[in-house]
C-alpha cells in the first residue's frame, strides 16, 4: 500500500482553482520531488496534502485512509510533518524549545528525539540555548526540519527547503534528507533547484498549470530530452 | 428555475467587517428593505407620538437628530475608512462648551477686573516656553550633541512648565475667587457650533497625526484617553466652565419656548437640525462617490494595494478622521445647546461614545442612509428603555426581595447601569450576526 | 533627612504599589494580545470583576482568614481567580471565539471588547453599585512604622502594601517559571512566535486560548483585589484603570510580558512623580533662596484630577518616538 496517494485533486484559494486534477503517489521510504514552473502550483499542493486549503474534488490518502480536508492538527497526530517555506521557526524561542515544540504531542519521547536530532544536525547542539531567529539561514532549515522530525512523522511535506540558501547548504540539506530518508521517513518535497532534486529523487512530478505533466522516477526524468528542454533550463 | 433563482441575491452572510462579500447582490430596482425599514420606523414615531404627546415627541426627535450628526460622524470614520474612534465623549465635550462658551452672556465683573490682562500673559507666556523649548530642540542643528539637547531641552520643557502653571494656577484661583468664572462672549450660538467643530477638528487632527500611521487598537486606545483627559479638563476647570456648578440656560439660534412654547419652538430647533442634517447628507453622498471617497475605501478595503497604486494612505486617513471629529463636535455643540444645560459630568461614555457606536454598526457602517436610520432607532429605544428598564428593576427587584431578601437600594441608578449592560449585549449580538448592519453599505463590483 | 522618608513613603512606596498593579495588569494585556492579537479593552473591567468575587467571598466568610493571619480577601483570592478565569472563558466562548472563527479584522475584536467591558461594568455596578467598599471586613489594616535612626519621622508600610509586594514577586516568578519551564508555557510563548506553525506543530490552539483566558482572568482578578486591599473596592474605575495598563503594555513592547511588568512601574513612578508635591523637598533650601526666587506652595507638575494625563502622555510619547515599546515589542 502506498503511503501517499493523491488522485485528481482540484482545489485553491477562495473559489480560484490553482490545482486541475494532480495525481501522484509515494510509497513509504520514497523521496518524491514536486518541481515546475513558477505559478504551477507545486507549493499549492504541498498544502493541499496537509490540509491548509480546501480541495474541492479528487482524494488524498495516506496509508489507503482517505485524508482529504483533514485539519492540520489531526494529520500531525496521524504521522505528518510540514516544514514551510517561509516562518518555519519559532524565532524568539531556543533551538532546543523549537525542536520540543515538535514533540508537542509526544512529550515522553522528546528527550530521545532531541539527542537524534542534535546527530544529524550536528550545528544545533551547540546553539541549542540561542533563541532560532539569531541563527544562518541553512541553521534556520535545519531547525525547522529537526522540529518537524521530533514527531517522529511517516511523512515529511518539505516547501523548498533550499531556497535562498548558500550552495554549501544546499547540499548539506540535499544530504540530509537523503538521510533522514534513509532512516525509513517517506520525503514529499518541492524544489526550484530541480536538477539537485531529482537526483536524490525516487519520483519526481513535473506540474505545470496545475496539473501533472511528467510523473517517473527521478532518474528517468532528469534524462528526458523533453523534461530537460522545458523544465531543467537544457 | 434554476436561471432565476441564481439571479436573486444570496441571503445575507454574516461577512467579516470590512470584507467584501463573495458575491454582490444583484441591484434592486427598487429598494424594499430600506423602504420597509423606514416605513416602520416612522409608524414607530408616530406610535411615541400618540402616546406620550407631541412635545416630548418633539424633543425627542430633535435629540435624535444631534445623534445623528454624531453618527455620521462615525460612519465616515469607521464605516469609510475603517477607523474606530472610541472618544465621541471628548468631541461632543469640546463643541459644548465651545457652543456653551460662545453664546452665554458676557461676565462684566470679569472684564471690569485686571484678570482678563493677566490671564493674557499667562497665555503668551505659554507660546514664549513653547517656542523656547521648540528653539532648544533644533539646537542640534548647530553642532550641540544630540544627548545635550535632549537632556536642555527637557530641562527647559520642565522648568518653563512649572512657571507656567503656577502662574496660571494663581490666576485662575483669582479668577475663581473674585469673579467666579470668565463667562461667555455673548456672540450667536452657531458661532460657537462652528467653532466647536473647528475645536474638535484640531484634536482629531493632533489625535490622528500620531496614530494613523498605527495599527487601528492604537487610534482606540488614544481616542478613549483624550475623551477621558478633556472631560477631566472642564469638570476641572471651575475659571472656565464653573465646572460641576454647570452652566444654564443656553441661548438657542430659535426662538426659545419662554417666547413661542414647548412644542414651537422644539419643532423650530427640529427645522435647525433637519436642514444640518440634510446639508452634511449630500454632501457625505457627494464625497462618497467622488474619487475622493472611492480612494478612502479603497483604503480601507486593501491598504496594502492601495499604497502600491500610489495613494498618499496617511494623509487621506487624516482628512477622513478630522472630517468625522469636526462632525462630532458640532453635533455635540448643537446636543448641549439644546440641552439648555452645559454640565461636564453629564458627558458619559455610554450616552455619548457606545450610543452612537451602536447606531453606527446597527444602521450600517458606510452606509448614510442606514446610519441615520440607525441613530433614530437606537434614539428611541433607548430614550424609551429608560422607564421600561426602571419597571424591570422594580420587578426584579421585587423577585429578589421575596426570593433572596435582595433589597437594592437606588433604583434608578441600577436601571441605567441595566441599560449599560443591554448596549454592550446589543454591540456584541450586531457584530456576531448582523456585521453589516440593518442596511448594509452597497458594495459596487465590476466584473 | 525628614524630606527623604516622606518623599520614600509617598514616592518609592506608592510608586511600588502603583507600579505593581499597573504591571500585573498590562501582563494579562500583553498576554492576550500576544495570543489573540487584539487590545483586550475588557481587562479593566474583568479586574473589577475579580475584586468583586473576592468582596462577595469575603462578606461571606468574614473570618476565614483569621486561623492564618492572613486578611480574608488574600485567603479568598484562589476562589475569586477561578471563578474569574471560568468567567473570561466563557466570555471568550460566547463572543469572541464565534468572531474569531469569521476571521474578522483585529479592530472588531477591539469592538467586541468594548461590548464585554460594558456588559461587565453594567452587572458589576447593577449588583454592587457605585460606591467604594472596603475589602477589610471585620477587620482593620495593620500599619508598621520603622524608625530610622536620627529622623523623626518613621518608614510606615501597610500590611496590605507588604502582602502587595510579596504576591506580585510570586507571581512574576511563577509566570516566568511556567513561560520558560513548563510544556504549555513554551507553547504559548511558540504560538506568539507563529500561530501557523504552532498548529502545523500540532499544539492544540484551542486549549492553549483557554489556558491564556485562565491566566489573563487570574493576574486581572490578583491585580484588582490588590488595588482593592491596598485603597478601596471602586466599582467604577475601569477607563481611568485601562489607560495606564495599556500605557504599561505598549510602554514595555507589546507581546512581551518582561517588557509590560517594567512598563507597569515605569507608568506607576511617573504618575506618583508627577502628583508628588516637590516643594516639600525644597523646603529646607526655602529660606536661604533670594526673596526674588520664591517658591509657589504647590510644585506638583500635575494635580491629582488629571493623573490620568500622565499615561496618556507617556503613551503618546512613546507612539512618537518608539511605537515598538523600549523593548521592541510588536507593533499592534
Amino acid at each position: 500500500m502506498p503511503l501517499l496517494e493523491a488522485v485528481d485533486v482540484h482545489g485553491g484559494y477562495g473559489g480560484m482553482n490553482i490545482l486541475n486534477g494532480v495525481n501522484m503517489t509515494i510509497e513509504a521510504d520514497e523521496i518524491g520531488v514536486i518541481v515546475g514552473p513558477n505559478g504551477a502550483g507545486k507549493s499549492t499542493m504541498l498544502k493541499a496534502v496537509f490540509g491548509l486549503l480546501t480541495i474541492t474534488q479528487g482524494e488524498i490518502r495516506l496509508r489507503g485512509e482517505a485524508i482529504t480536508n483533514l485539519s492540520p492538527h489531526k494529520l500531525v497526530e496521524m504521522g505528518m510533518g510540514f516544514v514551510p517555506q517561509e516562518k518555519n521557526i519559532f524565532p524568539s524561542l531556543s533551538v532546543e524549545e523549537n525542536l520540543e515544540m515538535g514533540a508537542f504531542l509526544k512529550p515522553a519521547t522528546a528527550s530521545r528525539l532531541k539527542a537524534q536530532i542534535y546527530e544529524f544536525f550536528p550545528p544545533l547542539l551547540e546553539k541549542r540555548r540561542q533563541p532560532a531567529g539569531e541563527l544562518s539561514g541553512g541553521q534556520r532549515q535545519m531547525v525547522a526540519m529537526g522540529r518537524a522530525l521530533m514527531n517522529e512523522p511517516s511523512l515529511l511535506l518539505l516547501d523548498e527547503p533550499t531556497a535562498g540558501l548558500s550552495p554549501r547548504y544546499m547540499n548539506e540539506i540535499f544530504d540530509r534528507v537523503k538521510t533522514i530518508n534513509a532512516a525509513g521517513v517517506g520525503v514529499l518535497m518541492v524544489e526550484q533547484n530541480a536538477k539537485q532534486a531529482l537526483r536524490i529523487a525516487h519520483k519526481g512530478f513535473v506540474l505545470a498549470a496545475g496539473q501533472n505533466r511528467f510523473s517517473d522516477t527521478g532518474e528517468a526524468l532528469l534524462n528526458d530530452p523533453q523534461v530537460a528542454k522545458s523544465f531543467l533550463g537544457g | 428555475m434554476t436561471a432565476s433563482s441564481s439571479q436573486r441575491p444570496a441571503p445575507q452572510q454574516p461577512a467579516p467587517q470590512g470584507a467584501t462579500p463573495p458575491e454582490a447582490p444583484a441591484p434592486r430596482t427598487l429598494p424594499v428593505r430600506e423602504l420597509a425599514l423606514f416605513g416602520g420606523l416612522a409608524l414607530v414615531v408616530l406610535a411615541v407620538f400618540a402616546t406620550m404627546g407631541p412635545a416630548y415627541s418633539t424633543r425627542m426627535l430633535v435629540e435624535a437628530s444631534c445623534y445623528a450628526i454624531l453618527a455620521l460622524g462615525l460612519t465616515i470614520q469607521w464605516g469609510y475608512a475603517g477607523q474606530f474612534n472610541a472618544g465621541i465623549m471628548g468631541f461632543v465635550a469640546l463643541g459644548g462648551f465651545s457652543a456653551t462658551f460662545f453664546s452665554i452672556p458676557v461676565n462684566p465683573a470679569f472684564w471690569a477686573s485686571d484678570l482678563p490682562g493677566r490671564l493674557g500673559w499667562v497665555l503668551l507666556a505659554m507660546v514664549v516656553v513653547t517656542a523656547i523649548v521648540f528653539g532648544i530642540s533644533r539646537l542640534d542643528r548647530i553642532g550641540l550633541p544630540k544627548l545635550l539637547r535632549t537632556i536642555l531641552a527637557i530641562a527647559a520643557g520642565l522648568i518653563g512648565y512649572l512657571v507656567v502653571i503656577s502662574w496660571l494656577r494663581s490666576v485662575t484661583g483669582d479668577i475663581e475667587s473674585q469673579v467666579e468664572f470668565i463667562g461667555g462672549l455673548g456672540l450667536p450660538v452657531w458661532l460657537g457650533w462652528i467653532v466647536g467643530g473647528v475645536l474638535a477638528g484640531g484634536v482629531g487632527y493632533v489625535i490622528g497625526h500620531i496614530c494613523l500611521g498605527l495599527r487601528s487598537d492604537y487610534l482606540v486606545i488614544a481616542t478613549l484617553g483624550i475623551a477621558e483627559i478633556i472631560k477631566a479638563f472642564l469638570k476641572n476647570s471651575d475659571w472656565l466652565t464653573r465646572g460641576t456648578a454647570t452652566i444654564s440656560p443656553l441661548p438657542w439660534p430659535v426662538p426659545d419656548p419662554g417666547e413661542v412654547g414647548f412644542l414651537t419652538a422644539r419643532a423650530l430647533y427640529l427645522s435647525v437640525t433637519v436642514v444640518m442634517i440634510a446639508v452634511i447628507f449630500f454632501l457625505l453622498h457627494r464625497a462618497y462617490h467622488a474619487p475622493w471617497g472611492r480612494m478612502i475605501r479603497a483604503i480601507r478595503d486593501n491598504e496594502v494595494s492601495a499604497a502600491a497604486m500610489g495613494k498618499s494612505i496617511n494623509r487621506r486617513r487624516q482628512e477622513i478622521f478630522v472630517f468625522g471629529c469636526i462632525l462630532m463636535g458640532v453635533g455635540g455643540a448643537v446636543l448641549t445647546s439644546f440641552n439648555g444645560l452645559f454640565d461636564p459630568q453629564g458627558y458619559l461614555p455610554l450616552n455619548h461614545t457606545f450610543l452612537v457606536l451602536v447606531m453606527v454598526i446597527l444602521g450600517g457602517p458606510g452606509n448614510n442612509l442606514g446610519t441615520l436610520f440607525g441613530a433614530v432607532l437606537v434614539y428611541v429605544i433607548w430614550i424609551m428603555s429608560g422607564p421600561l428598564a426602571l419597571a424591570l428593576m422594580h420587578a426584579v427587584t421585587a423577585l429578589g426581595d421575596s426570593w433572596f431578601d435582595w433589597q437594592p437600594g437606588n433604583l434608578d441608578s441600577r436601571a441605567l447601569q441595566a441599560r449599560v449592560f443591554v448596549i454592550g449585549l446589543l454591540i456584541l449580538l450586531v457584530l456576531r450576526f448582523a456585521p453589516r448592519g440593518l442596511i448594509p453599505e452597497k458594495v459596487a463590483h465590476h466584473d | 533627612m525628614n524630606e527623604l522618608i516622606y518623599f520614600f513613603n509617598y514616592v518609592v512606596v506608592a510608586g511600588s504599589v502603583t507600579g505593581c498593579i499597573y504591571a500585573i495588569g498590562a501582563v494579562g494585556v500583553t498576554l492576550i494580545y500576544s495570543i489573540l492579537r487584539f487590545a483586550h479593552f475588557a481587562h479593566a473591567d474583568m479586574m473589577t470583576l475579580g475584586t468583586l468575587a473576592v468582596l462577595l467571598l469575603t462578606l461571606a466568610f468574614p473570618h476565614a482568614g483569621d486561623p492564618l493571619g492572613l486578611p480574608t480577601a488574600i485567603v479568598m483570592l484562589p476562589v475569586a481567580m477561578a471563578l474569574t478565569s471560568l468567567v473570561a472563558v466563557g466570555i471568550d466562548r460566547a463572543f469572541y471565539q464565534p468572531l474569531r472563527s469569521h476571521g474578522v479584522k483585529p479592530i472588531v475584536m477591539v469592538i467586541a471588547s468594548l461590548g464585554v467591558t460594558l456588559m461587565l461594568q453594567g452587572l458589576i455596578r447593577l449588583f454592587a453599585g457605585t460606591g467604594s467598599q472596603n475589602l477589610y471586613v471585620d477587620a482593620r489594616k495593620e500599619i508598621f512604622r520603622i524608625d530610622v535612626p536620627g529622623v523623626t519621622r518613621p518608614i510606615i508600610l501597610t500590611e496590605p502594601q507588604i502582602i502587595l509586594f510579596v504576591i506580585t514577586i510570586v507571581a512574576v516568578v511563577g509566570l516566568h517559571l511556567f513561560l520558560t519551564r513548563a510544556r504549555l508555557g513554551k507553547a504559548m510563548r511558540a504560538m506568539s512566535d507563529n500561530p501557523d506553525l504552532a498548529r502545523a506543530s500540532g499544539i492544540n490552539t484551542r486549549l492553549i486560548i483557554t489556558l491564556t483566558w485562565i491566566i489573563a482572568g487570574s493576574l486581572a482578578t490578583i491585580a484588582g483585589t490588590l488595588l482593592s486591599l491596598d485603597v478601596a473596592f471602586k466599582p467604577d474605575l475601569s477607563f481611568f484603570l485601562l489607560l495606564p495598563i495599556f500605557a504599561a503594555a505598549i510602554v514595555g513592547g507589546v507581546g512581551h510580558p518582561y517588557g509590560a511588568i517594567a512598563g507597569g512601574f515605569l507608568v506607576g513612578f511617573a504618575e506618583t512623580l508627577a502628583v508628588f508635591n516637590w516643594s516639600v523637598l525644597l523646603r529646607p533650601v526655602r529660606d536661604s533662596l533670594p526673596t526674588w526666587l520664591e517658591l509657589p506652595n504647590n510644585l506638583a507638575l500635575v494635580g491629582t484630577e488629571y493623573k490620568i494625563v500622565v499615561p496618556f502622555f507617556i503613551l503618546v510619547a512613546v507612539l512618537i518616538w518608539r511605537p515598538t515599546g523600549i523593548f521592541k515589542g510588536k507593533v499592534i
